[in-house]
């Protein structure tokens, strides 16, 4: 039976350590949405939605209050639509009204974000691709709850170049578009290599087209226990470091499981996968650089982060593997800078440069996530900026991404506010030395070698 | 059989276990087990109870319970016992 030290640990987890269940995600395939008329695929995308998400909200808030868990965001992850709007689009603008539709559907059913405003462009991009991602400047203009995002790469496609310069113009004109509210568009987009199908985390979330019908996908966090287990023991080593993060992540990711397993029992809808992520807050204490700082390294950025990252990340997959009965998405620790109140300390203290952040996005999940650079930056660096992470990503065969604010109007030295969950950002000066005759060969980068496996 | 964990943190005071008590035999609810202890004069307290007699739904029952704290001056939480089976057991 469970003991009164076991029930304190638990509650004190939630109280005191920001321990939460950071999204529950509802993947819902639109392709049986599809048609040549724009408007009838826009009420088909309309009714779907709301047909199985429209309880979402309140079945989460429901297994909140009865488990006193938080569940923070209540998300939706539909087909790329650059696949659902192939039919029926045949301008950027037609692609618009798919997102403004989304927007309203979003607006009514009280989810945080639908993710999905997507195009899977790894080897080559189609007609509709392209016009999709042409449209993401307006759309991300002209809606608040969208998420985009487009895979550029993968390690069994090679990197298309092509694709990865576009990305870089339209980084820069959704900044532009959004100027008013210190480019935030670009806070909604993100450019990845390997992106997976089961994602439950913006901007990145997609229902892929390998995924069932509809499917519940939870997303875990709580980087604040991590730390607050670690501060316990500073002295410990390696392996007494490693055991405690696993037994800690066991603990945060069994708390996924059941939010997963109540929300898809409740809804009627199949479990799909749990991602174990330490995912930060802008909250004091829920922060990946301050478990870094515990394990040793003064700020993050410092010599030994690269290795303390990579310990943390193979630890938390380790723990929480056992703890669930499915596990993907992106799994691993996160490393936004804005959203995360140590990496943001440590880039004010100049300890954590662009640099030094792709070497550590080797060893973790994801990528250059959540950073503010100069408006000034021309679109080919970002572009560079972009191939260079694809990169990592394609020859690690791992997922990496970038999701970069050229923040117009502000210089390194300034600051920007996002706002919520998004955070805040100094500005990180960006190398100056040009890539742009790199970035305008056209065609696409090979798959690496040790891609074929077959 | 619907289990569920109460939780009572607070400065102790006369008469905290016999009010949450009460509330809860007036509410059909059949308490398992209590553990208690006392730390640097906080009152802390867990029980593990049956709720599948009680008629009123969960949210009710845990609303009731936080208001009853708020008036003896404790915080008192339910929640139901997967969260700590879950967590604590493989």
């Amino acid at each position: 039976m469970i003991n009164i030290t076991e029930v304190f640990e638990t509650n004190k987890m939630i109280e005191h350590e920001n321990l939460d269940v950071r999204t529950i995600t509802m993947g819902i395939s639109l392709l049986d949405c599809a048609s040549d008329s724009l408007d009838a695929t826009c009420d088909a995308i309309r009714q779907k939605i709301i047909r199985y998400a429209s309880r979402l909200v309140s079945v989460g808030d429901e297994i909140s209050r009865e488990f006193a868990i938080p569940i923070v965001n209540k998300r939706i992850s539909i087909t790329p639509i650059s696949l659902v709007g192939a039919h029926c689009c045949n301008t950027p603008d037609d692609y618009v009204r798919i997102a403004l539709t989304l927007d309203e559907v979003a607006h009514q059913i009280g989810v945080n974000f639908i993710g999905g405003y997507s195009a899977i462009v790894s080897k080559g991009m189609s007609r509709s691709d392209e016009l999709l991602i042409r449209s993401i400047p307006q759309a991300m203009a002209q809606t608040q709850r969208i998420c985009s995002s487009v895979n550029v790469g993968s390690t069994k496609t090679g990197i298309n170049m092509d694709a990865v310069r576009l990305m870089g113009d339209i980084i820069k004109q959704t900044a532009h578009l959004t100027r008013q509210a210190d480019s935030i568009g670009c806070a909604k987009l993100v450019v990845l290599c390997n992106a997976p199908d089961d994602n439950p985390f913006m901007a990145g979330a997609f229902h892929g087209v390998s995924e069932a019908d509809t499917i519940i996908n939870v997303g875990v966090s709580g980087p604040g226990v991590v730390k607050y287990a670690l501060e316990q023991i500073p002295n410990a080593n390696f392996e007494q470091l490693c055991e405690t993060i696993k037994k800690t992540a066991f603990k945060i990711t069994r708390v996924g499981q059941l939010v997963a397993q109540e929300a898809s029992h409740r809804l009627g809808v199949p479990f799909g996968i749990i991602d174990l992520s330490l995912a930060p807050t802008p909250a004091i204490g829920d922060s990946v650089a301050d478990i870094l700082h515990c394990i040793g390294v003064e700020q993050a950025g410092a010599p030994g982060t690269t290795a303390a990252l990579a310990l943390l990340n193979d630890q938390v997959k380790k723990g929480g593997v056992m703890a669930s009965s499915y596990v993907g998405g992106l799994s691993g620790a996160f490393i936004p800078v804005s959203e995360d109140q140590g990496m943001i300390a440590a880039v004010e203290a100049g300890a954590l440069t662009i640099e030094k952040l792709e070497a550590m996005t080797c060893v973790c999940s994801v990528g250059l996530d959540m950073i503010a650079i100069p408006g000034t930056t021309p679109a080919t660096t970002i572009a560079g900026i972009i191939a260079d992470e694809a990169a990592i990503g394609m020859v690690n065969q791992k997922t990496t991404a970038v999701r970069i604010i050229p923040v117009e109007g502000k210089e390194v030295g300034d600051r920007v506010e996002f706002g919520g969950l998004l955070g805040y950002a100094p500005i990180m000066p960006v190398n100056t030395f040009d890539c742009q005759r790199f970035v305008d060969r056209t065609g696409r980068i090979p798959a690496p070698i040790h891609s074929f496996k077959n | 059989m619907t289990k569920a964990i109460i939780t009572v943190v607070g400065r102790d005071t006369v008469g905290i276990i016999a009010r949450v008590c009460t509330h809860l035999a007036d509410s059909h609810i059949n308490i398992l087990d209590i553990s208690q202890t006392i730390v640097q004069g906080y009152f802390n307290m867990m029980m593990i109870v049956d709720m599948s007699q009680c008629t009123n739904d969960f949210g009710t029952v845990s609303d009731e319970l936080r208001l009853l704290g708020e008036e003896i001056g404790v915080q008192v939480k339910c929640q139901l016992e997967d969260i700590f089976d879950k967590m604590h057991r493989i």
